[in-house]
This record gives C-alpha cells, sequence and structure tokens, in this order.
C-alpha cells in the first residue's frame, strides 16, 4: 500500500492523502478485525482464546481443525460434499433456466411481454416465506423431503428472478445488428441464443454463477427447512449443530467457521470485478 | 471482372430466404414460449400455486397432520389481539428495520464519499468494505456475533482494555441482544456502498467546479449536488434494504438458538413464522403470518414509491 501511495502523493499534498490513507486503513481494520479475531482464535488453544482479543499467535496450533472435522455425527468431509452438489446444482440451473428467459425478454417480440416482464420483476420483491409452507407441502407430497430436489430443481424453474434481470440488462447491452445478422444468415432462436448470445453475456454469467454459488452456500433457512436427516446436511447445518448442543468447544467451532467461509473467499478473490458490476447494476446483496 | 460478379452472387438478398409458411411462422410465433416455458413452469409451480395455496391455508387451520379446516380470517384476529409474541416479533422486527437501515445507509454513504476519489488501492479499500455484506448472512458469521457479544468475547475484552471492566452478555441481555443483530447488518453496508459509488461516479465533476469557483463549501456541495443527484440512488437503496431487513433471519436464529431469546428480544418475524410454520406445524398460522409480511413490505415499498416523488430528483425531469 505505501508504495501506491507514494506513487499518487504527487498530485495532492502528502499530509491529506497520507491522512486519508491512516483513516480508510483504521476503518478497514476495524471492520476485518472480527474475522481476524476467528482466524486467529481458530489456531489457538481452546483455553486461550477468550483470554486476548488482540490477534498475536503465539502458540498457533491446527489440533481445533482435527478435532473440528470429526466433532459432529458425520466427517465435516460429509457436510462439505453435500453443500458443494447442492450449490453445484443451483449454478448450473440458474445458468441454463435464467439465460434462456432472459434471452426471450431481451430479444424476441411476443405478445405477452410486458405482462410477463411485470410480474417476473415484482416476484423479486416476493419474501420467500409467502412461499415455503405450501412448498413444503408440495415436496412431501412429492416424496421429496429429505433430498437436495427442493433445493435444487426449482432452480431449473428460473425461480431466482434476479438473474433474469440481470441478464436482460446485459443482453440489452449488446448491439441487434448481431443476432439480426445472424438470422439473415439462417441461424434459428436457439442458435442465436446458444452460439452468439450466451458466449457475449459470459460476464453476466459469471456473476450468476458466483452470486448463486455465494448464496447457496451460505443459505440456511431452506436446508433447515427441508433438510432432517444428518447424512444430507450442508455446511451451514453442522455449524449449527455445534451451537445447539451447547458445547463449549469454541476452537473447534471457530475452525469449522473458518474453513466454511473459505470457498467464499475464494470466489471473493476470483470474482470481485463481477460481483462488484452485479451489485452496481441490480442491487443484489 | 469475374471477382464482380462472384461478389454479386454472394450477396444475400430477401427473397433467397425460405418462403413464410403460416406453418414457420407460427413456429416463430412459438418460439419467445418455448424459451420462457421453463420460467413459466417454474412461475406456476413454485410460485403462484403456493402462493394461492398459502392464501387458502391463511384461512385454515392446517397443521400437516390434518385435513385443513376453513376458520376465515380467526388466524389474523388472533395475531393481533391474543398473541403477545406476534406482537412482539412485531416490534423487535419494526425495531431492526428502523434503526438499522438508515445507519447502515449513512455508513454506506459517508465511506462511498471516501472512497470516491483518486485514491491509490481504492480496488482493495472496496473490497474490503464489501466483504462483510458477502458472509453477513452465513451461520459462521452469526457464531461469530455470539461469541463477539458474549460475556468474554471481543467487545467486553475491547473494553477492558479501555479501562472499563463488565461481564455483562450483549447477546444474553434482553437489553443489549437486539441491538448486536443490529449492528451486524450495519457492519454489512458494502453492497449499498458499492451502489453508491457508481451513482457518485455519474454526478459530473463540472458542477463541483463550477460550484467552487461560485464560492461553494464542501458541505454546500454535497447538500446542493450530491444529495440531490443521488436522491434515486439513495431511494433504490432504501427500498432494497428495508425489503432485506424485513426478512432477517439467520443471526437471530443462531443467536438465539432458535428461540428468540432472551425474552423475545430478538424474536424476528420470520424466526416466529418459522417456529409456527415448522416447530409447532401451525401451518395455518404460519401462513397468514407470511401474507402480513407480504403485504406490509408491498404497501412500505407502495408509500415510498409515493413518497419518493416529493424528494427524489431525476435530472432528466422524468418520474
Amino acid at each position: 500500500m505505501s508504495a501506491e501511495t507514494a506513487v499518487t502523493a504527487r498530485t495532492k499534498p502528502p499530509a491529506r492523502r497520507v491522512a486519508m490513507h491512516v483513516l480508510l486503513i483504521t476503518l478497514a481494520v476495524g471492520m476485518l478485525y472480527p474475522l481476524l479475531w476467528m482466524l486467529v482464535s481458530s489456531l489457538r488453544e481452546n483455553e486461550n482464546i477468550f483470554t486476548s482479543a488482540g490477534l498475536a499467535l503465539t502458540d498457533a496450533t491446527l489440533a481445533n481443525y482435527v478435532r473440528g472435522w470429526d466433532a459432529q455425527q458425520n466427517s465435516f468431509a460429509i457436510y462439505f460434499r453435500n453443500s458443494f452438489i447442492v450449490t453445484g446444482s443451483v449454478i448450473m440451473g440458474n445458468l441454463i433456466a435464467c439465460s434462456l428467459t432472459a434471452f426471450a425478454f431481451a430479444r424476441m417480440r411476443f405478445r405477452l411481454k410486458a405482462l410477463f416482464m411485470g410480474i417476473m420483476l415484482v416476484t423479486i420483491m416476493l419474501p420467500e416465506h409467502v412461499t415455503i409452507v405450501p412448498q413444503y407441502i408440495l415436496f412431501s407430497e412429492l416424496g421429496w423431503l429429505n433430498t437436495f430436489l427442493p433445493l435444487t430443481v426449482p432452480k431449473f424453474f428460473a425461480t431466482d428472478p434476479f438473474f433474469i434481470f440481470l441478464m436482460v440488462q446485459f443482453m440489452r447491452g449488446i448491439p441487434r445488428d448481431i443476432d439480426e445478422a445472424a438470422s439473415i444468415d439462417g441461424c434459428g432462436p436457439f442458435q442465436i441464443y446458444w452460439r452468439i448470445m450466451l458466449p457475449l453475456v459470459v460476464p453476466a454469467l459469471a456473476t450468476t454463477a458466483i452470486f448463486s454459488f455465494i448464496w447457496t452456500w451460505n443459505d440456511f433457512f431452506r436446508p433447515l427447512v427441508f433438510l432432517t436427516d444428518n447424512d444430507l446436511f450442508t455446511v451451514p447445518l453442522a455449524i449449527r449443530l455445534f451451537v445447539d448442543l451447547g458445547g463449549t468447544d469454541w476452537g473447534a467451532l471457530f475452525a469449522m467457521s473458518v474453513l466454511s467461509l473459505v470457498p467464499i473467499f475464494i470466489f471473493f478473490v476470483f470474482g470481485q470485478r463481477y460481483l462488484i458490476r452485479g451489485i452496481a447494476t441490480t442491487g443484489l446483496k | 471482372m469475374s471477382s464482380l460478379t462472384e461478389e454479386k452472387r454472394r450477396m444475400p438478398t430477401p427473397t433467397l430466404r425460405p418462403p413464410s409458411t403460416p406453418h414457420s411462422r407460427r413456429r416463430r410465433a412459438l418460439a419467445p414460449y418455448l424459451f420462457l416455458s421453463p420460467w413459466l413452469i417454474g412461475l406456476l409451480v413454485f410460485v403462484m400455486g403456493p402462493m394461492a395455496a398459502s392464501l387458502y391455508l391463511s384461512m385454515t387451520d392446517y397443521n400437516f397432520l390434518q385435513d385443513p379446516n376453513f376458520i376465515g380470517l380467526d388466524n389474523f384476529v388472533r395475531m393481533f389481539t391474543s398473541d403477545p409474541r406476534y406482537l412482539s416479533s412485531v416490534v423487535v422486527t419494526a425495531t431492526y428495520v428502523l434503526v438499522s437501515v438508515p445507519l447502515q445507509l449513512i455508513f454506506a454513504l459517508a465511506l462511498a464519499m471516501l472512497l470516491d476519489r483518486a485514491i491509490a488501492g481504492i480496488a482493495i479499500y472496496r473490497a474490503v468494505f464489501y466483504l462483510p455484506s458477502l458472509i453477513g448472512t452465513s451461520v459462521a458469521v452469526a457464531v461469530l456475533w455470539r461469541t463477539v457479544f458474549g460475556s468474554d468475547g471481543l467487545v467486553n475484552g475491547a473494553l477492558g482494555a479501555l479501562g472499563i471492566d463488565t461481564t455483562h452478555s450483549w447477546v444474553g441481555n434482553p437489553d443489549t441482544a437486539l441491538m448486536t443483530i443490529i449492528a451486524l447488518n450495519v457492519w454489512t453496508f458494502g453492497s449499498p456502498m458499492i451502489i453508491f459509488l457508481a451513482g457518485l461516479r455519474q454526478i459530473p465533476r463540472s458542477y463541483y467546479e463550477a460550484a467552487e469557483v461560485d464560492g461553494a463549501g464542501r458541505v454546500r456541495r454535497f447538500l446542493s449536488i450530491t444529495i440531490p443527484l443521488l436522491t434515486p440512488i439513495v431511494f433504490f437503496n432504501f427500498i432494497l434494504q428495508t425489503i432485506y431487513a424485513f426478512q432477517a433471519f439467520v443471526p437471530a436464529y443462531i443467536v438465539s438458538n432458535g428461540q428468540g431469546g432472551p425474552a423475545d428480544s430478538t424474536l424476528f418475524y420470520t424466526l416466529y413464522l418459522y417456529q409456527q410454520g415448522f416447530a409447532n406445524f401451525d401451518m395455518g398460522y404460519a401462513s397468514a403470518m407470511a401474507w402480513v409480511l407480504l403485504v406490509v413490505i408491498a404497501a412500505i415499498t407502495g408509500i415510498n414509491f409515493v413518497l419518493s416523488r416529493y424528494w427524489v430528483f431525476y435530472a432528466d425531469g422524468d418520474r
């Protein structure tokens, strides 16, 4: 950071520049402090966790990770596998279904377009609590309770309208000449969608994939409602067990909490640019 | 000469396209609906159908085991007349929305303004301030919060370092438990901050330069240029964060072991709905609660849209 500061210091009085960075760094450290403390605590011996609010790590140990990994009924390997199965399917479903819908909205003409578009936008604001009880009954009738199906199947039917909206916005920015030319060359609508539009909206697809991952990975409410069999638990449900059992193994709890955030950090680091763009255009959380 | 005729031959003319028959026209008219069919099916099966069912269930005593009995508006009457826990969940949620959303937006705007200039490493700062937004609803962070505000957590440690000795558990005390969850929501100001930043970037620098030449000070420029030009963004953020805040669930669930305690001080609306629907299996009542939530969110959003006419300023004069 200091090297970059030196470079831009040319333009304004250095004192003000430095003061600005001191302020921002202080705020940033304050923001991240709880997370850093959790990371450090996960590496401390249990009896030392609450003795210091500082971040100094004198006796780093991985014991919490070893103990935490097998602390629940199943190994965390199972919970991670479950979470990856669910998030992987959700990403696939959202990419396919939302892009098809968005293509129709952005590029095709049909009579009910305005009406459908309006419905789609309104459903963005719909709280999931309004549909969760009847969905529970529906999935119970179908025999889908205690399977991953309630968490994944609806996504193949474009039930995350945010992503449709995101892709429509994106597709509208692509010049119409391109698909008109393709149409004159004899491409049907599906070919235009598949061979021309999708490659051009890769940033929107990436944004959708990253947000799908993070939301699904973090999701607690739906797995809590639809899954009761421990073998099928996702990572958030497994972490909640530590809390529910009222245990005091804080080290193990923090260790698994840190691990549960690792995939999100990875997606965050690689997808930051897409995430920021997605938020700026649609207000996604 | 030959190349020219070749050129001519390759030029596509409209008449070369297959003649449009009634059959192919029908197929083209059908194509949009084919593309939309997954969404349409999903809308019917997972959204509209369940909404209709939920509206019906809200007027029944359905408990998942026995067939529903139609009881009219009894569930709604019960909510407002004989269910003190429901009323406390309304108060908790209203307090949360009213306090945390404005605070969150103030932080978001303040940080966006700090970052809206050529600063070295702005991408890093932006990422750091945004990060909590991404993980704020995760169980891991809720667990962290529970510990940080616990009796020997980080907050008391920090106060101890300042010479204020306290063994008070912030999450265990009904007076402060809700405040800790409000703090969590304020901490996730990153996503409105990004939207503010995008909005600030749209304001032409020349406005500020002209105002400066006219002798307008910092405060004056903020009040007369930044705020009016940013009102559409403030409005957008306000609507979105309000809708999200009404639906907060995870922190309340984790901080209170799913109970909403201590003394119902963190009994959020959605948490009580979950308890009624999926712990007590009083699904008729839970459906009624969900509909009240939907109506309240829709009403507040609608009122905000109406009020926005008086304070949201669109540069092109469009309303």
